[in-house]
């Protein structure tokens, strides 16, 4: 079997391990790295639940072969929080029920996150369309997308907040 | 017991073995290709790949990745018009080139429909003009594919969709292959035998097991497509969800009008057959006419008439069928209107 020693950064922190490069970042992830976060779902590319960041930009971890990602930055949900503070996609799916069985709710999160990063001030058809490779089977899609749009307010405010402050 | 590993109690759908190689040119990628004759492929994004291997629909024992190939990731453009895209560009990255959505509406519109975001991330514009044929029979799980038998895609004797038949007619599935074909583009292939260029029209085969006029071990290098010279396109495509799913009918179609009537007109569909089909009997209504509402009529019923979907995709075949004459009629509306102002 095809087995290379590879170095993974994930959540920050450098991971050195032995991996045959048929085993996906997924199975890495949960197995190896005992990450179990990231969940698996369909394994074929259809339902989003194993999203994962990848130098910011959502990817499917069923579909990715840890030995491409070498040196990039991969983010998973459990390295989501900020400064020792939950982030305020957490904070809003918690307080809008937008978490039901949750085993959607990490990759649904980490697309948020990488469109909140690239465009702070979404439409709710841009956190739509940002999200349609994320499918829930129990929420419902209404909460989702409500709370976004109130991570995307209280980012907001608070960046009103500390402009207010400084000027 | 090699499709279901347990581990910690899970079962999970895991690839099967295989080497993996991912050289940084194309003499390397060529040399690694013959040295393992059919044993290797071609990989890109592995969004289509991969899923056929864990359900071991394709079992490759060498993997040779594109993506580290400089030739294969550039986008540029010609001092006269005309861009050329690198094989291995990704969807999303097409999607983020502005000019290119100027230039080429269609091709924009087709890339913002495949799949969803997080594939658009990872596949590429080479592998989705290469993806494999589709079918409801085929794409399933190893174990529900044996059940009922193996087809002749998977090396079986029967074919559901057409039994007693000896042709294999799994759905050409590509949202790019249609739209490359209605804008005139050229493939640039390479392999051990040297350097060709070929019409994208001239790249697919009407059979759902040898679909591509291409040898395994010959890379698609770059897709050029021609000057905009007054060309207009667009694409529309049918499926049951919003994000996700394949096509189950795509329309693409390009005009150039002169003096208010139709010069040139390509209409291509897409998943209504084993490779994208290009409609001449409903281009030369078009041709020649001003675009009025009975001329785009009659060529969304000559295109109604010259397909044949089956029964082995999403949704009945006749409504496919008729659906593609309703988008045929949308898609010229839309290149004929003014725009709204
Ligand atoms: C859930 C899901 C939904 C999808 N929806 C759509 C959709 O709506 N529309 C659509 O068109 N596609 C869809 N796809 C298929 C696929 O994701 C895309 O077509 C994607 O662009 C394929 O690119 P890739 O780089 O990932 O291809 P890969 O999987 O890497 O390769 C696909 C095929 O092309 C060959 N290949 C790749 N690159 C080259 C090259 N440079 N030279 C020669 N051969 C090459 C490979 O050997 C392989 O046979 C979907 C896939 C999934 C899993
Ligand atoms: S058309 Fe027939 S032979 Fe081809 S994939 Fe479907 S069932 Fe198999
Ligand atoms: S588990 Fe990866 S997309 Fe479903
Ligand atoms: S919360 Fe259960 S699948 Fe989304």
């Amino acid at each position: 079997m095809d087995v290379r020693l590879l170095t993974l950064n994930v959540n920050g922190e450098q991971h050195t391990l032995a991996v045959p490069v048929c085993k996906t970042l997924l199975e890495v992830l949960r197995e190896d790295l005992h990450l179990t976060g990231t969940k698996h779902g369909c394994e074929l590319g259809e339902c989003g639940a194993c999203t994962v960041l990848v130098d910011g930009e959502p990817i499917l971890s069923c579909l990715a072969l840890p030995i491409e990602l070498e040196g990039r930055e991969i983010l998973t949900i459990e390295g989501l929080m900020e400064g020792g503070r939950p982030h305020p996609l957490q904070i809003a799916f918690a307080e809008m029920g937008a978490v039901q069985c949750g085993y959607c709710t990490p990759g649904v999160v980490l697309s948020a996150k990488a469109l909140l990063d690239r465009n702070p001030m979404p439409t709710r058809q841009e956190i739509a369309e940002a999200l349609s490779g994320n499918l829930c089977r129990c929420t419902g899609y209404i909460q989702i997308l409500d709370a976004v749009e109130r991570a995307v307010a209280w980012v907001r405010e608070r960046r009103l907040i500390l402009e207010e402050g400084r000027s | 017991m090699s499709r279901r590993v347990l581990h910690d109690g899970g079962a999970m759908l895991r690839l099967p073995p295989f080497r993996y190689f991912a050289p940084r040119s194309l003499d390397e990628a060529l040399r690694i290709l013959s040295d393992h004759g059919s044993e290797a492929q071609i990989v890109a994004g592995g969004t289509d790949l991969y899923p056929k291997m864990k359900r071991r629909q394709i079992e490759p024992r060498v993997l040779v990745s594109v993506r580290r190939i400089p030739e294969l990731s550039r986008i540029v453009w010609a001092t006269h018009g005309g861009v050329t895209l690198g094989a291995g560009v990704t969807l999303a990255r097409v999607l983020a080139c502005e000019d290119l959505a100027i230039a080429y509406p269609a091709l924009a519109r087709a890339c913002a429909v495949i799949a969803h975001p997080p594939i658009r991330s990872m596949g590429t514009i080479g592998g989705n003009l290469c993806i494999d044929t589709r079918c409801t029979y085929y794409d399933q799980t190893f174990f529900w594919r044996e059940a009922l038998g193996f087809c002749l895609k998977k090396g079986g004797a029967i074919c559901p969709v057409a039994p007693g038949g000896t042709r294999c007619w799994a759905v050409s599935s590509s949202d790019g292959a249609p739209v490359m074909i209605a804008l005139g583009a050229v493939l640039h292939l390479i392999g051990p035998h040297g350097e060709r260029t070929i019409a994208a029209e001239e790249f697919y085969r009407d059979d759902g097991i040898q679909y591509l006029a291409k040898a395994p071990e010959e890379v698609l290098v770059e897709v050029t497509l021609p000057r905009e010279d007054g060309w207009k396109s667009t694409y529309w495509k049918l499926r049951r969800r919003g994000a996700i799913d394949f096509p189950v009918l795509g329309v693409a179609v390009a005009v150039r009008m002169e003096s208010g009537r139709c010069r040139d007109a390509r209409i291509v569909l897409g998943a209504v057959g084993s490779c994208p089909k290009r409609i001449r009997e409903a281009e030369n209504i078009l041709e020649g006419n001003r675009l009025e509402p009975d001329v785009i009529e009659g060529a969304a019923h000559a295109v109604s008439r010259a397909i044949r979907p089956l029964d082995n995709a999403d949704f009945l075949h006749l409504y496919r069928k008729r659906m593609a004459s309703v988008f045929t009629q949308r898609a010229l509306r839309e290149l004929t209107d003014p725009p709204p102002r």
